[in-house]
């Protein structure tokens, strides 16, 4: 019987054959996450993932601050689907929360509205000469490696166990509002039951912490943090989160949303020169990890090639308790092996 | 402190970790058909006193019940004990005895009140 209920919980996810888009924010806070996912795809898993470079701005910031009109938003990823076409694929997979939502979105409107479909198709083909059709599958990068979570395990060099003490890592999961709050279903384990983390969690040896604000907004929510005097309420918002997780001693936070990973890691440094409250017994901070760079750590990439050491919060009392080696000569430095220069230590907050 | 051009608002959240319900659980004994309160209002919008200052009856109680106890006794100065929010109240409170025993509790918190 809970099974039967269950199964109105997940959610159709294609077996091969991915177009990826990539995200125009998250190359540049989480560098090597997007790479690591098509490492993870192509050589580990074997599928089938085309990386066009091509690709654009789907104009979700824009459109979701109200700079860029529907119309526009419209055309834009009829353009996007227009490539997709082209290379001959059906199956998307955008990098970004934002574009998965946005595209959804659009697809719906769509699917509702068949005049706006007509009207999208006129626009685009008067803008460039292109036709495009609706994805068959729309399926976040995160999905995937949920679906793939038990064949990942397998080839997996570490786990998210504590290795001082042998008990499971206590990991904080929290999925992007626009992955499934907007249309639950189209989100494991929809926005009541949040799964698609939790899944790879406990797949990999960790433990998902329960705590009360656990579906709360990551407090991003664009307008709130584009216009500089409403960041208050984005950084109230984290703030708010990281109070309620905090005694339950997380040893780090994962997320699936660029917004997500990158606010909860930067208030916390914010948070620390406002307030000299950092949310960890030492004052280091919670470290936040996307999916990718789980995955990648416990398959044995190496974290600087995955771009740790861009974070706000440092990932190496992680990386200790987990067991993974790392090389601290080579944490500043450019894929090249040309030397960088170290940011600047904050304060308040240790690293 | 690095000026960031924003600040931290302080949450309005209920947290019962954080504060202590003595207080109002003393209240409850003393004026118990308070328990019937719904927050509708109406002992506010008939106030006197409410009519020439900012007092609200209905936020003092409530804060009172949330375990907010920061002004509440000077606000509850501006009450004239008039007794017009117990005849409109639609749950029978017994307000005037709530605010006697509010004023008690927050001026002698060792000393009981009365009914
Ligand atoms: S008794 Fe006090 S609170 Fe009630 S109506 Fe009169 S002045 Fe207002
Ligand atoms: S009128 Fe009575 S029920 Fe309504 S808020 Fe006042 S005390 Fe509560």
């Amino acid at each position: 019987m809970a099974n039967r209920y269950w199964n109105e919980y997940q959610k159709n996810i294609a077996d091969d054959h991915y177009y990826y888009e990539r995200s125009c924010i998250r190359q540049t806070f989480f560098p090597g996450s997007e790479t690591a996912f098509l490492k993870m795809m192509q050589d580990e898993l074997g599928k089938d993932i085309f990386d066009d470079f091509r690709l654009h701005t789907c104009t979700g910031i824009g459109y979701h601050t109200d700079v860029v009109p529907l119309e526009t938003t419209m055309t834009v990823v009829a353009r996007i689907f227009s490539l997709m076409k082209e290379r001959g694929y059906e199956n998307l997979v955008p990098s970004c929360i934002t574009s998965f939502g946005v595209f959804t979105e659009m697809c719906h409107m769509w699917q509702e509205h068949p005049e706006l479909l007509e009207q999208t198709r006129e626009n685009l083909y008067k803008a460039c000469k292109r036709e495009f059709d609706m994805p068959k599958n729309i399926a976040h990068p995160s999905d995937l490696i949920f679906k793939y979570r038990f064949e990942l395990a397998e080839k997996m060099k570490y786990r998210l166990v504590n290795r001082f003490t042998g008990k499971p890592l206590n990991v904080v999961e929290h999925i992007g509002c626009h992955y499934a709050k907007l249309f639950p279903d189209k989100g494991v384990g929809k926005a009541e039951f949040p799964y698609v983390l939790a899944g790879m969690i406990e797949a990999w040896g960790g433990h998902v912490v329960d705590y009360p604000e656990r579906r709360h907004c990551c407090g991003f929510g664009f307008r709130q943090y584009l216009v500089q005097e409403n960041r208050g309420y984005s950084v109230s918002n984290t703030k708010k989160k990281l109070e309620s997780m905090e005694p339950y001693e997380p040893d780090f936070i994962v997320s699936n949303c660029p917004g997500c990973s990158m606010f909860l890691d930067r208030w916390q440094y914010t948070i620390a020169e406002m307030e000299h409250k950092t949310y960890d017994r030492e004052g280091y901070g919670i470290p936040v990890l996307t999916y990718e760079e789980m995955a990648g750590l416990l398959l044995g990439y190496d974290p600087w090639e995955l771009g740790l050491q861009i974070h706000q919060v440092q990932s190496e009392r992680l990386l200790d308790k987990i067991g993974i080696p790392y090389d601290p000569k080579q944490k500043y430095n450019s894929a090249s092996g040309k030397i960088l220069r170290a940011p600047e230590k904050p304060e308040n907050l240790l690293v | 402190m690095i000026d960031f051009g924003f600040a931290i608002k302080q949450t309005r959240q209920e947290n019962l970790d954080k504060v202590s319900l003595e207080k109002y659980h003393k209240l409850l004994d003393l004026t118990p058909s308070f328990k019937r309160c719904f927050q509708c209002g109406n002992c506010s919008a008939t106030c006197s006193a409410r009519q020439f200052t900012d007092f609200s009856i209905r936020r003092v109680h409530t804060s009172f019940r949330r375990g907010e106890y920061d002004g509440l006794a000077e606000e509850l100065r501006k009450c004239m004990l008039c007794g017009k929010c117990t005849l409109v109240c639609p749950r029978g409170v017994n307000l005037r005895s709530l605010i006697m025993n509010m004023r008690e509790i927050l001026d002698e918190p060792q000393k009981s009140g009365k009914q």
